[in-house]
């Protein structure tokens, strides 16, 4: 979902705007009396209907409608920007913290994101920014009633935390996605005081140790908890605190446990709440204090007596022996998370053929062609699938390739998302699935060898990736690999009118295939390059379109200093950041990666030393 | 390349050596240049290891190495990982544990390489694997001192930085407490431990 939330779109105007001399229908429009003058005669025409577009706009939800609606006159962009309730901002550096309080006033719901992707993958040195910390203060001061937080790879320090217990008296949701700079203290702190706390969920962030027992924190009584998600925390919890928090938690629906909560420990829990729609497992294996001779307790039961389970994942550290246990709720699941799971088809089986409802899977290749092929034979309702790599290398062994793929393909037809890692690959595979699933918006094939030819034919990937941008006619988001040259990328220029999101790696031959791109692409707003031949004549040719994207990021191309100071100059609200690696001070470009982005606030003034914004 | 020709190089042409390593990975910032995956089976696999090791049967390697980037990610005889690829997200290590990047700094080294330790059990795999990395030197290994080559000269002796910020002797702790407290590791010259007055041997050689 969150893929589906990535457009930019919350801030002060549309792109083409950003001169602020407006070329849409800015004109205001009189209400009330024809002389023009309303601001002199009686307020009380002016305030009905203000009134009334204000309970009207109410019922606007999505952003973008109310960013369209926002333009049609000075009135209309008052009121709604005090009805907006939920505010999205897709680059914390678009816009200032400043601004976007001084518009909405009445924000409940604050949605940040921070980094770029790329910078999940080490190709970005820490310190870069996306810093929580302006915006908690900002909002504190000028939205008090703010509810929610959602955050997505951003800096969040143990104050910050401090500051959203402090200054927002009714907090109740915080959901953390890939965010980092605080630990268990802060969150200790955080727990304490929000005592009208409902979600907090901490998802794939880092969570430093600090050995503070933030389980015992939540304050005493009934809890308002709705969801805890703590898979991703690394370090051990209390577990007598956490099992009395979930029984005083009647609402709690939503529990995600991390690896050192052991089978047993899982159990006694699962008995508190088999009202639980959402569950994590935890390790999925007994504690190694657990002795042989000691009476297991009976897991099947406790599974079964949760009715409502539809959606589980956890398996950290698990032993497949156990998996059994879950029989009894594969019928009802929806969603099942197996990546952190290392099981073989075999032990795959006799789970999946009962998940006849499931629409979302994870899972990692450990489990074969053999392994898709029995998700394929029963799964018809699988929107999405991601299938991870046991040994993330280049040149391990391939357990899934094209065999799997293509049987995907043929039995989960209303597929929507898929995002694949693999060794192998042909194109005959990926246009099977391109007619198979005309439904796909996302398509992420990860050819893990870089620059690898179909492996039956030894052609490239062109055909492939070409028929998925022609016959996917919803497609927002691609991510290409494999051997691809730029003919690939004037398919994707040509049919990708949808493309939001494309992510390149070790691609394309020429300029040409990032031209392709720029020109072809109306809808493109997050373009991703790594190790490509692009340069400065390439990046030239979106000039057109960088003010309608929220960010490119290109590393290790062909570009210059000069070409992005190029960039720069002819784009004034373009911040054109260019980083080094922390370590090396004496570096070509080449060696650098390009990060650039509109934004309304100019050139941050947070950006570390290995930052340079030209 | 012969292994004496390889200790050349790491011992004295830092330039020569600096160069490759620009060569070969065309500016990926935020990491050590080559980026080891560690483990001892794979050590010998990697990148300049091959150079020093015996194992001259890939000659194609030192060849390669010269290349940029971009021919040497063409070729299927060059092993060299790249940072951040394939591209899962570091702190999902799916299928294992938690893995555990440490730097390995040598003193006399030009560039520093980066070990998992999450994939050894023992500090003996851990030593072999640096041995096996940076072959020419010779590790101090209290743990099987037949290995010792002392001919050959400069001995090392492994430290670590821990969690505190002190820099220790490797082996004395629990090896499941060493990985979970080691930051960074270094191999230092024995003639500068001396002065640390590390005479006698670590109390968990022997053990795992």
């Amino acid at each position: 979902m969150a893929e589906q939330m990535s457009d930019d779109e919350g801030q002060q105007s549309p792109p083409s705007d950003l001169d602020f001399t407006s070329n849409k229908a800015r004109t205001c429009i009189v209400t009330g009396s024809v002389s023009g003058h309303t601001e002199f005669q009686s307020p009380y025409p002016d305030q009905v209907l203000e009134n009334v577009l204000e309970n009207v706009l109410h019922f606007l939800t999505s952003r973008r409608d109310r960013n369209t609606a926002s333009l049609v006159c000075k009135s209309w962009y008052r009121v709604e920007a005090l009805t907006r309730s939920e505010l999205f901002i897709g680059n914390c550096y678009a816009v200032s913290p400043a601004r976007a309080t001084a518009r909405f006033t009445r924000v409940r719901a604050l949605h940040l994101k921070g980094r770029p992707r790329f910078a999940d993958f080490n190709l970005m040195p820490h310190g870069w920014g996306a810093h929580f910390n302006p915006w908690v203060l900002a909002f504190a001061k000028a939205c008090p009633w703010l509810e929610k937080v959602y955050l997505k790879r951003m800096s969040v320090t143990d104050d910050d935390l401090a500051t959203l217990a402090e200054s927002f008296l009714g907090f109740k949701e915080l959901v953390l996605f890939c965010c980092d700079g605080f630990g268990t203290s802060g969150l200790a702190n955080f727990v304490s005081k929000c005592r009208q706390l409902k979600v907090l969920d901490l998802i794939e962030s880092e969570v430093s140790d600090d050995e503070t027992d933030w389980i015992l924190c939540f304050p005493e009584g009934e809890s308002h908890l709705e969801s805890l998600i703590f898979d991703c925390v690394e370090c051990p919890i209390n577990f007598e605190a956490l099992e009395r928090l979930v029984a005083r938690s009647p609402s709690l629906k939503k529990l995600r446990l991390n690896r050192y909560v052991s089978i047993g420990q899982l159990y006694r829990l699962m008995v508190q709440a088999p009202q639980l729609t959402h569950l994590g497992t935890g390790s999925f294996s007994p504690s190694e204090i657990a002795g042989q001779g000691d009476q297991e307790p009976d897991y099947v039961t406790s599974f079964a007596a949760c009715k409502s389970l539809v959606c589980l994942s956890g398996f950290r550290e698990i032993i497949p022996d156990y998996l059994p246990a879950i029989y009894p709720i594969c019928a009802n699941l929806t969603s099942l998370n197996f990546s952190y799971a290392n099981i073989t088809a075999e032990q795959l089986k006799p789970i999946i053929s009962n998940c006849h409802k499931l629409q979302v899977f994870w899972v990692l290749d450990s489990i074969c062609d053999e392994g898709l092929q029995a998700v394929a034979a029963t799964c018809k309702e699988l929107r999405e699938l991601r299938v991870f790599p046991v040994d993330a290398r280049e040149d391990s062994d391939g357990p899934v390739s094209e065999v799997g793929f293509q049987a995907i393909s043929e039995g989960c037809r209303k597929l929507q998302s898929i995002l694949y890692f693999c060794q192998r690959m042909t194109n005959a595979a990926v246009i099977a699935m391109s007619r198979n699933c005309p439904d796909l918006v996302v398509f992420r094939l990860c050819i893990m060898g870089r620059h690898r030819p179909d492996h039956v034919t030894g052609e490239p990937m062109d055909d492939g990736f070409g028929a998925i941008v022609m016959n996917c006619k919803k497609l927002t988001r691609l991510a290409v690999s494999g051997l691809l040259t730029d003919k690939a990328f004037d398919y994707i220029g040509r049919y990708g009118k949808l493309v939001r999101t494309l992510s390149v790696a070790f691609a394309g031959d020429s300029d040409m295939a990032l031209k392709y791109v720029l020109e072809g692409c109306p809808q493109l707003q997050k373009l991703e390059i790594r190790d490509s031949p692009f340069g400065d004549a390439a990046l030239c040719s979106g000039l057109h379109h960088y003010y309608n994207m929220r960010f490119l990021w290109m590393s290790s191309c062909r570009l210059t200093h000069q070409g992005c100071q190029q960039i720069a100059h002819a784009m004034p609200r373009l911040v054109v950041e260019v980083i080094r690696s922390a370590d090396e001070e004496e570096m070509d470009v080449c060696d650098q990666t390009l990060y650039m982005y509109r934004s309304l606030e100019g050139p941050r003034n947070d950006a570390p030393k290995f930052v340079t914004i030209l | 390349m012969s292994s004496e020709n390889g200790k050349r190089l790491l011992e004295t042409d830092a330039g020569g050596l600096n160069f490759e390593a620009t060569e070969l990975t065309l500016g990926l910032p935020g990491e050590p240049r080559v980026t080891s995956d560690g483990g001892a089976k794979l050590g010998s696999k990697r990148g300049f290891s091959e150079t020093v090791d015996l194992k001259l049967g890939d000659n194609n390697q030192e060849v390669k190495l010269g290349h940029s980037l971009q021919e040497a990610a063409k070729s299927p005889v060059s092993k060299t990982q790249v940072v951040g690829w394939p591209p899962v997200r570091g702190f999902a290590k799916r299928g294992k544990k938690s893995c555990k990047y440490v730097k390995v700094a040598v003193d006399g080294a030009p560039y520093l390489r980066k070990v998992d330790l999450e994939i050894y059990n023992s500090y003996q795999q851990l030593l072999t694997s640096l041995e096996d990395m940076f072959s020419c030197f010779t590790i101090r290994n209290y743990l099987n001192e037949k290995k010792i080559d002392q001919v050959n000269g400069i001995e090392y002796m492994p430290t670590y930085e821990d969690k505190d910020g002190d820099w220790m002797l490797v082996g004395d702790v629990p090896w499941q407490m060493f990985v979970e407290s080691c930051k960074r590791l270094r191999l230092m010259k024995s003639s500068e431990a001396v002065g640390l007055g590390l005479t006698t041997g670590p109390k968990y050689a022997s053990t795992n």
